[in-house]
């Protein structure tokens, strides 16, 4: 009869993990060479890289003009950055009055430092800050930007455009749209049919309509039926426009991380004796939002470039107010670096909001497990 | 297995204050019948194990005794508060109940320390400074003071159940209701939060347990309720319900519950 008995009686020490292939060669060898086929792929992709980028390198920064106050600056063949150089102020302020152009850096600048102390961590008092930019700083931007009253000059709002009225419209509808998102959101799950039907109808609607559609009527086809001393600002009435648009999208996204929340969060929440408010804002939502900055995110940056089809109401944002630049027969001709110049604003406040969303993701990580 | 007598109700005064009142307590899923005519009465300070098969509606008894269920017929009245659709109502009995759930449900965005605090702060109004130092009282009962900064995903399970019930004992609830607390855990890991039901059983805590421990049943139940198909089938003081169970029912499920 075979004897089935073992025991350890002296345990294993630990070990240090196996010694992998690390380091820059390693890595190479493992990822770009490790036979025939990968290195012929590898070097092949290399010449289609050298024969892309070189081009395109010279002509953004070896062989380009920098400098000059006229189109006979670029001599050298390559992107003639004058172009941009000489309409930048329009480029960021539209045609808002020289003298005035302080209150837009000023606002700027106000919300910049408000944001940073924000998303910088370890500063004390944010509760008060985030109250400040949410509540008081949209009065103070309205009358620093908009003026008429504290002895500053009214600029109408026609008068406004460029990176500075493309910023404007991004923020106020990323601000606007959250929150109604997240209302409408709740409501389209509440167990109320006229709450539910009301919120249900409403996202429906607006998502089933493209938003040129909805800035014409509100640019065109509104004044045509309210009566004219009812009649109010251009710019106002997109702003409107695009935040009803978005919170609809806005309100998928959060529904969608709502459903993901377990039921077991809700029903420790009430029998904890949190009310339906407290047990969203304490429990559900906190969990929901982080869930959802991926989807969050991508209707911020989707929006942020969608403020860009208000150019065909007549409002001068970043893109319109290049495209009526090129026109300008004395700078005929310089499309490309106009363009480029466009989509290199639009990239870096894009991959500045990605970037920031995925370091929060990493932030609210707090351990394994959603339970 | 001895049966600890001491504990039981025969040698404790059990007060006459009714706790938890059910009173032919009826409930449909849609067709299905899941509560038929459930009557039970407890009184302040007693310990009730609820038993059975699975299916047999006992989470849902319990689930309604804080509206997490409603039940369509008969009344539940908890510390003098019959419970109806007004949400004030609920509100208050949820207060007064605590409630431990199979999978813990903690909240995983919030340490160890604001989960027990998140009530106390929002429902009770207690101030942020008191809620803190009673909190770490309970953990320190519950042994887990240590953790407090955690979050509940870098906890064992054992422990995490622990803190779910200290996040109930911070309410200073009426009433404790366990809801299979150790069916979700590992062996090694019952025991641990079996001596806290135990301790909390031992200062008094009206409790209403819904659990596989008979061991637990044996300890420390001053009555143990038997339910099948939605019914209560039978209930009786621990040692005449495991040692001379009337039921054919009764006598079928200890007999596989207990023949391992």
């Amino acid at each position: 009869m075979s004897n089935l008995s073992k025991v350890r009686h002296d345990m294993l020490p630990n070990l240090p993990p196996p010694a992998s292939s690390v380091g820059v060669i390693g890595w190479m060898r493992a990822n770009l060479f490790s036979n025939i086929t990968n290195s012929v792929l590898t070097l092949f992709a290399l010449y289609l890289l050298y024969i892309l980028l070189t081009p395109t390198i010279s002509w953004v920064f070896i062989n380009s003009d920098w400098t000059g106050s006229s189109r006979d600056a670029c001599t050298s063949g390559g992107a003639c950055w004058v172009f941009v150089a000489n309409r930048f102020d329009q480029f960021m302020y539209g045609f808002y009055p020289e003298a005035e152009i302080w209150r837009i850096n000023l606002t700027f600048l106000l919300l910049v430092a408000q944001v940073l102390w924000l998303m910088l961590p370890n500063l004390p008092y944010k509760g008060m800050v985030a109250a400040v930019v949410l509540l008081v700083f949209p009065i103070l931007a309205y009358f620093l930007l908009y003026g008429g009253s504290f002895g500053l000059e009214v600029v109408e709002t026609h008068k406004w455009g460029g990176l500075s009225l493309t910023l404007v419209l991004a923020i106020v509808g990323i601000v606007a749209a959250l929150p109604f998102g997240v209302l409408l959101a709740l409501g389209r799950r509440s167990e109320m049919p006229i709450v539910k039907s009301f919120c249900v109808v409403y996202i429906e609607f607006w998502r089933g309509i493209p938003l040129i559609t909805v800035l014409f009527m509100a640019s065109v086809m509104l004044p045509l039926f309210v009566p004219e001393e009812m009649n109010f600002d251009k710019l106002l009435r997109a702003m409107i426009g695009i935040v009803m648009f978005q919170s609809a999208y806005m309100a998928e996204v959060v529904r969608g991380g709502l459903q993901a929340i377990p039921k077991g969060q809700y029903e420790a929440a009430q029998a904890l004796g949190l009310n339906y408010w407290k047990m969203m804002v304490f429990v559900v939502l906190p969990q929901a939002l982080k869930l959802m900055i991926p989807g969050i995110v991508n209707t911020f940056i989707a929006l942020f470039k969608d403020t860009s089809l208000v150019l065909i109401i007549g409002l001068f944002d970043l893109l319109a107010i290049v495209q009526a630049g090129l026109t300008d027969p004395k700078w005929l001709g310089f499309s490309v670096e106009g363009y480029a110049f466009v989509a290199f604003v639009f990239w870096v406040f894009c991959f500045g909001m990605s970037k920031y969303s995925q370091h929060l993701e990493n932030r609210f990580h707090t351990g394994h497990g959603s339970r | 297995m001895t049966t600890n007598t001491t504990n039981s109700a025969a040698a404790r005064e059990l007060n006459d204050e009714l706790m938890v009142e059910l009173r032919g307590v009826n409930k449909w899923y849609g067709q299905f019948h899941v509560l038929k005519d459930v009557n039970l009465e407890v009184r302040k300070g007693e310990r009730i194990v609820i038993c059975g098969p699975s299916g047999s509606g006992k989470s849902t008894t319990i689930r309604c005794i804080n509206r997490l269920e409603e039940h369509q017929k008969g009344d539940i009245i908890v510390g003098g508060t019959t419970l109806n659709n007004d949400l004030k109502n609920i509100e208050t009995i949820r207060r007064e109940v605590g409630m431990v759930f199979q999978h813990f449900n903690l909240f995983p965005h919030l340490t160890v320390l604001e989960n027990c605090c998140l009530a106390p702060i929002w429902v009770r109004k207690i101030p942020r400074k008191e809620a803190e130092a009673m909190a770490m009282k309970y953990l320190e009962r519950v042994k887990i003071q240590d953790q407090a900064l955690k979050f509940p995903g870098q906890l064992s399970g054992g422990q995490q159940q622990r803190v779910a019930i200290a996040r109930s004992l911070c309410m200073n609830p009426q009433v404790m209701l366990f809801d299979e607390p150790t069916s979700a855990l590992d062996p090694e890991m019952i025991k641990e939060v079996l001596d806290v039901m135990i301790e909390l059983a031992q200062e008094g805590m009206t409790m209403i347990c819904v659990t596989h421990e008979m061991g637990f049943a044996k300890t420390v139940a001053d009555r143990v309720i038997f339910m099948d198909k939605g019914q209560i089938i039978e209930e009786n003081d621990p040692h005449n319900f495991f040692n001379h169970p009337q039921s054919e029912r009764t006598q079928l499920f200890l007999s596989q519950i207990l023949q391992h």
